[in-house]
């Protein structure tokens, strides 16, 4: 069981062309801009210098934007690199690069989009990014599940296997996009709300850092 | 080699990359261009798909993908074969 004692140190939400920080709007793009330039406008502002990023899939993008913003503010650099988790979750797994991959297969198959065709991948390209060797799962529910990952991540943090956790959901499917993450610690920082289901959901809804 | 750089920036989704970066003789993979493994199977359907090119013995890759100038070479020497 759970004892609970564990804080919300971070957290990245992006949907709706817009990017939100720790609860505060850091950047937006123009209304009605299409997943593929909007992912490639968030990279430019947030980081560049990462030409990876340009070959991964849709869901890979995202999650990685996400976490780039995450990261930028958390202090991750306290943990250990074995230390940090990644536990995220959705509702279409991979399936919007499953179908792209599958057209290709009508003429030459696409390797570059046959390795993004499960929706752990963007836990891995997070993982090469900031040089995390910790434990990893993705799940995926019918919707965001703030008890499942909270209740995995905790199990984590509990049994000394991980430190911190990058938490969230990542969902990309047909041009329809959504990223919530967050970052939970065990160690406690003052003024970080508890990792408890209640604040997930706030995160998720937009209504805490 | 201008097109062919053209097509390898494209297959390779390489945004950042300009024609006129890639030099002709530059190393294509680990300290040159920097491509890895998923980007050498990219390139065989590059051949297959624009050149018609199928390679028939793997262990040709190396030689053929070292550059865009070794590339040009099979390239031309496959389509002189054709006739």
């Amino acid at each position: 069981m759970s004892n609970g004692t564990a804080y919300i140190t971070g957290s990245c939400v992006i949907r709706q062309h817009q990017v939100y920080n720790n609860g505060v709007l850091r950047w937006q793009d123009t209304p009605g801009t299409a997943l593929p330039e909007f992912l490639r406008n968030g990279y430019d502002h947030f980081s560049g210098q990462y030409p990876k990023f340009h070959k991964m899939d849709h869901l890979s993008r995202l999650g990685w934007l996400a976490a780039e913003v995450l990261l930028q503010a958390a202090e991750v650099e306290d943990h250990l690199p074995g230390q940090v988790a990644i536990v995220l979750s959705n509702r279409s797994t991979s399936l919007d690069t499953d179908a792209r991959y599958y057209n290709t297969v009508k003429d030459i198959p696409s390797p570059a989009l046959f390795v993004y065709t499960l929706p752990n991948i963007v836990i891995g390209e997070i993982c090469i990014r900031h040089g995390f060797k910790g434990e990893h799962a993705f799940f995926t529910t019918e919707g965001f599940d703030a008890e499942l990952v909270r209740s995995y991540a905790q199990l984590l943090l509990d049994t000394n296997a991980a430190t911190a956790c990058i938490c969230g959901w990542v969902e990309v499917m047909d041009g329809a996009y959504e990223a919530a993450l967050y970052f939970a610690e065990r160690r406690e920082v003052s003024g970080a709300p508890l990792f408890t289901v209640e604040n997930v959901k706030k995160i998720y809804a937009g209504n805490m850092r | 080699m201008a097109d062919l750089k053209s097509q390898i920036i494209a297959q390779l989704n390489l945004q950042e990359v300009k024609p006129e970066d890639i030099g002709n003789d530059q190393p294509l993979f680990k300290e040159g261009l920097g491509l890895d493994s998923i980007d050498a199977l990219e390139l065989i359907v590059l051949l297959q798909q624009h050149y018609n090119i199928r390679i028939a013995n793997p262990e040709q890759g190396p030689e053929i993908f070292h550059s865009v100038r070794s590339m040009a070479e099979y390239i031309t020497a496959h389509q002189k074969q054709q006739g």
